[in-house]
């Protein structure tokens, strides 16, 4: 199975790890990942008025580069602007004739763009995924959180059902998590608000890490940095039993038998090969 | 109050980008039941859209609420009327920032522990949203 | 030669507005066979119809064109004017110049010459008429029914009391329909199985009715007057005749089954009566579920049975016959809320529908009657009520008024205050709609004297916390976030069609909006009548309706048969299809087109060079042709003409048209 793959800025910053542990278990998996070349930012926001085509030059550009070959990312953020610009396109001909002829590239829409948890689901498929388990997680009481931008708009994303998602929990029982389910899972963390209205953000996110700790998790699984940040981050320290928060390719590495020693070396030597690719 | 069910510049403009109508909303307040960030807005989401039905644009531009709004959708993946509210707020937040205050949020304002700690993400989106 | 009249309408300024009546008519003095040219203010008036019988009489007229509105409004009256003075009705054409010109044209240029044109076309047209005659068609007097609920009840009575036979065929195993799940009414409070039991056992009794239940429609043929229908009764594995009721199958049976009358919250056995005033009181075996059926051991009911009426080999019987009116009551399905995540209905036991909250209250219901939440058997203190379910909703749901949910939300939380007098209810709601008699009344009592808060606002999201259920809605009219720790949600969900009612509806000849309910001839004069003759429809297989409204409109559509059924002789269709047998190739195309099945193939004997020759050609039978002209559009030799809309006329209004 070999996708392209757009790994976005996080991903080499705050995000390391998740970019790690998803590498490191996509080749014990037979997954192959081609990192996309000279890759830029996804935009990072998807414009929502639809004469602010200057936001749409960067992910259009990399769904491009893609050629066709389905595009794989991990960040929530870059997949959802990735997928909304790529619908744009099939959309809207003139948005899509004047983004392609300003960037002088030929693009119409084609292609598959997934998040790596649609490749578990649908590629590889999460019994095929209970298999490979070395690891099971037996006993962790898990919950998945996914947040907004996996899930909504629905028609558009097609991730899963927007009110009632399953895909983070049945990623979580493949791994053998003992899955629990918290009613918060799919509400917004404050998102960005985190930067500019802390205390938004810190009201959000009490109440989704308290929705959990009631269900009876111990740890959340994420697919988001900003998630992942204001979950840890904008919570007041209350004293109350922590929930831990992953991304959730850590559970899958740690799951799959991946040692922190295998991950950290073949994390070393992938940035190896991708410094003389870019250098 | 300004006429009411006023055309105003800014609604002929949200609908032709982004082809939202605020005349379809029959104002059943669930995008306000829906939304997680009402307790730090001045208006309730439903009550923007009243205020664009009234054609109540100076006191829109003056709201805390459209910055309030984190574009997480969830109003939209509930309105019975199909109307998607978020592209509603960038209407209102795009049409501050293209003639009136300009930038509204930039570098200078993180401080440099935020600047170390943010993810790249959350910058970058943060300058997108409150930029032009 | 024709001696054709021309008479153009003013019809107020509707025409006259946009056409030049004046140059119109002066036109109209240089068609072909035209030898007299009238007009008038409003030609349908009595006034006017003189003035064209005088015509007819004063200029020895042989045929009329009037230019006037659509045909559907006024063909009978001109026709029925023309008769009067002693042509053949059929020796009329309406010229279209309201529909089809002066309303969809503004300026007087335009529409004069377009007048003209049309008026041009008729008066071609009519110089080929000729005269028709109207056949007469015999009368079935047997009335069908199908849905047994309340709207096919009173129609059945009703046509029963005025002397004619009627059969109900209902699907389930006893009639009583939706209202038989109903514990109270509203805004009477009347309970719900007092006032509809004595009508479902008067229809059992009554000498004209024949209730034929556990039966579907399998097809029906023919026309208003003479329908042929095929019901299929499904084997109920009991014999009828013998069957007293006595109940000791169902005690002994041990297999058991989600109940459908109560909503899936209690268990039925295998074989079973839906419900205890069930009409007949005769058990049904069902198959899927019976132990014999699934693993051929069991029999319990047949040994316990004591007059030996258990029949495991009974078949599906096909009955056939022949009836000359069709009402089709077949009633309403509840919208599935599980569309709706955020609610969380069939994830938690205490989140129920209004209907299934209604079989709460019944003292044969899932509880016994008390009121009390599904998880743990106590009493809810605080009931959350939430309207438009699936209704007013274009993105997810439907975007209508299911009109009813208003009442019955304000029924429940009367009757549940009545029941456990520490409950309070909260309403959310967009707008409380209570149009109708003594209902604005009822809801305000719900309001005023049994504490029931009614939020405007909708809900975001519930979920459960602890022992309750968390619902996060909004006050729009305070403008503040409201969130109340629940004990029950119910969720008024929307009436909907009957998931089968589009197979219905193609079966039996009526067509649907878009919803699927059954669609009236006219929404407000033939607000019974379906587009099919002879086929009417009553209750909420048309639109949500309450019970008022639907037993209102179930006479009506009884009154409807029943005129139809008084008549010795219908008047058939004039202009029906003819075959001309000489040019027909026999390619027999047109019978695979016939809705109607009017069309067969015969054989006929031609002299051919001395000899004879037997040829296959089609045959028309005019009393099943209905004139809907599909075959005359489909035959490759020209050789099916519609009486009245000949192929030779309907060319000379084209060529009066174009050339």
């Amino acid at each position: 199975m070999r996708y392209r793959y757009f790994p976005g800025c996080t991903l080499k910053g705050q995000a390391k790890n998740m970019e790690n542990t998803t590498l490191a278990a996509a080749t014990a998996l037979g997954i192959e990942l081609v990192e996309l070349e000279e890759w830029q930012c996804c935009g990072a926001v998807f414009p929502l008025y639809e004469d602010e085509l200057i936001s749409l030059l960067s992910p259009v550009r990399t769904l491009a580069a893609a050629e066709g070959e389905p595009l794989v990312s991990l960040c929530a953020a870059c997949h959802h602007v990735l997928k909304r610009a790529q619908e744009l396109m099939q959309r809207n001909e003139d948005a899509r004739h004047k983004v392609t002829e300003f960037l002088e590239i030929d693009y119409k829409g084609e292609g598959r763009v997934l998040h790596f948890l649609e490749v578990l689901r649908d590629d590889l498929g999460f019994d095929k995924l209970a298999e490979m388990i070395k690891k099971p997680l037996e006993g962790r009481k898990a919950a998945a959180y996914y947040g907004c931008l996996l899930l909504r708009p629905s028609k558009v994303m097609q991730f899963d059902d927007p009110e009632n998602p399953t895909i983070m929990e049945d990623f979580l029982q493949a791994l053998g998590a003992e899955v629990v389910k918290s009613p918060y899972r799919t509400e917004c963390c404050g998102a960005y608000l985190s930067v500019t209205e802390e205390g938004v953000a810190a009201d959000t996110v009490a109440r989704i890490l308290d929705s959990a700790r009631k269900a009876g998790a111990e740890m959340l699984i994420t697919a988001c940095p900003l998630c992942r940040y204001n979950l840890e981050n904008c919570a007041a320290e209350d004293g109350k039993e922590p929930v831990k928060v992953y991304y959730f390719s850590e559970l899958l590495a740690e799951a799959m038998g991946l040692q922190f020693d295998d991950l950290m070396a073949k994390a070393i030597e992938r940035r190896r090969s991708s410094d003389v690719g870019s250098s | 109050m300004s006429a009411a069910a006023n055309k105003t510049r800014l609604v002929e403009e949200m609908k032709a980008q982004s082809g939202q109508d605020p005349s379809q909303c029959f104002q059943c307040a669930k995008c306000s039941a829906a939304c997680p960030v009402t307790a730090a807005m001045d208006l309730l989401p439903h009550q923007v859209i009243r205020y664009l039905q009234m054609g109540m644009e100076e006191e829109l531009l003056k709201s805390k609420t459209p910055w309030i709004c984190a574009s997480c959708f969830t109003c939209a993946a509930r309105c019975p009327r199909d109307l998607d509210l978020a592209r509603m707020m960038e209407g209102i937040r795009l049409s501050m920032l293209r003639c009136r205050e300009g930038n509204k949020f930039g570098p200078a304002d993180l401080t440099p522990e935020q600047l170390e700690k943010l993810p790249q993400q959350a910058l970058v989106s943060g300058f997108r949203k409150y930029n032009k | 030669m024709a001696r054709t009249g021309v008479f153009v309408c003013h019809c107020g300024t509707n025409i006259a507005g946009t056409v030049d009546i004046d140059q119109s008519v002066e036109a109209s003095r240089g068609f072909p066979g035209v030898v007299h040219a009238g007009e008038y203010r409003y030609l349908c008036s009595e006034m006017g119809q003189d003035l064209i019988k005088n015509a007819i009489e004063e200029h020895n007229l042989d045929r009329v064109v009037v230019g006037t509105c659509s045909p559907r409004m006024h063909e009978n009256t001109f026709r029925k004017a023309a008769a009067e003075a002693g042509l053949n009705p059929y020796m009329l054409e309406v010229a279209n110049i309201r529909e089809h010109c002066s309303w969809v044209h503004r300026e007087m240029d335009e529409a004069t010459p377009k007048a003209i044109a049309l008026l041009r076309a008729a008066a071609a047209k009519v110089a080929l008429n000729d005269p028709l005659d109207i056949p007469e068609l015999d009368v079935e007097k047997r009335a069908l029914i199908i849905g047994g609920g309340i709207a096919g009840i009173q129609a059945a009575l009703d046509i029963a009391e005025a002397g004619y036979v009627v059969d109900i065929v209902e699907r389930e195993p006893s009639i009583g329909g939706r209202m038989a799940q109903l514990e109270k009414t509203f805004p009477t409070l009347d309970c719900s199985a007092c006032i509809l039991t004595p009508k479902m056992v008067e229809a059992a009794q009554h000498p004209n009715v024949n209730l034929i239940t556990y039966s579907e429609i399998d097809e029906v043929k023919g026309f208003v007057g003479q329908f042929d229908v095929k019901i299929r009764q499904k084997a109920r594995s009991v014999d009828s005749v013998k069957c007293t009721g006595c109940g000791i199958c169902w005690e002994k049976c041990p297999s058991k089954a989600p109940s459908e009358f109560e909503m899936g919250m209690a268990k039925r056995k295998a074989i079973y009566v839906p419900f205890p005033q069930a009409v007949p009181n005769v058990p049904v075996i069902d198959r899927d579920n019976c132990l014999y059926f699934k693993k051929g051991r069991c029999q319990i009911c047949a040994k316990e049975c004591p007059p030996e009426a258990i029949d495991f080999e009974q078949q599906d019987v096909v009955i056939e016959r022949r009836y000359g009116a069709i009402i089709v009551a077949t009633g309403f399905d509840q919208l599935d809320p599980s569309i709706y995540g955020e609610y969380g209905y069939g994830q938690h036991p205490d989140i129920l529908t209004g209907l299934e909250f209604e079989r709460l209250f019944n003292a044969s219901g899932p509880t016994g009657g008390k009121v009390v939440r599904l998880s743990d058997g106590k009493p809810p203190r605080n009931v959350v009520f939430i309207q438009c379910i699936g209704s007013r909703d274009k993105a997810r749901g439907m975007n209508y008024c299911s009109k009813i949910c208003c009442m019955f939300t304000a029924k429940q939380a009367i009757l549940l205050k009545e029941k456990v007098p520490d409950a309070r209810s909260y309403v959310f709601y967009i707008d409380v709609r209570t149009a109708g008699k003594g209902y604005e009344e009822f809801q305000r009592r719900a309001a005023e004297e049994y504490d029931v808060a009614y939020l405007r606002g909708q809900v975001g999201k519930i979920f459960p916390e602890e022992d309750h259920l968390v619902v996060h809605g909004v006050d729009s009219l305070s403008g503040k976030i409201v969130e109340i720790k629940a004990d029950m949600v119910v969720l008024a969900a929307a009436s909907i069609a009957r998931c089968d009612a589009p197979e219905v509806g193609r079966k039996v000849g009526i067509n649907s909006d878009s919803y699927h309910f059954f669609n009236e001839a006219h929404p407000k004069l033939r607000p019974v009548e379906t587009h099919t003759a002879g086929v009417f429809i009553a209750g909420a297989c048309q639109a949500p309706k309450d019970i008022p409204d639907t037993v209102a409109q179930a006479s009506a559509a009884a009154v409807k048969a029943i005129g139809l059924l008084s008549k010795e002789k219908l008047q058939g269709e004039a202009c029906t299809a003819e075959v001309i047998q000489d040019e027909c190739s026999g390619c027999l195309n047109c019978i695979a087109v016939c809705p109607y099945t009017a069309i067969t193939e015969v054989e006929i004997e031609e002299r051919h060079h001395g000899g004879t020759l037997k040829r296959t050609v089609a045959q028309v039978n005019p009393s099943l042709c209905q004139g809907c002209g599909s075959c005359t559009a489909t035959c490759r030799s020209g050789s099916i003409n519609l009486k009245g809309f000949t192929n030779e006329q309907i060319l000379a209004e084209v060529d009066a048209i174009c050339l």
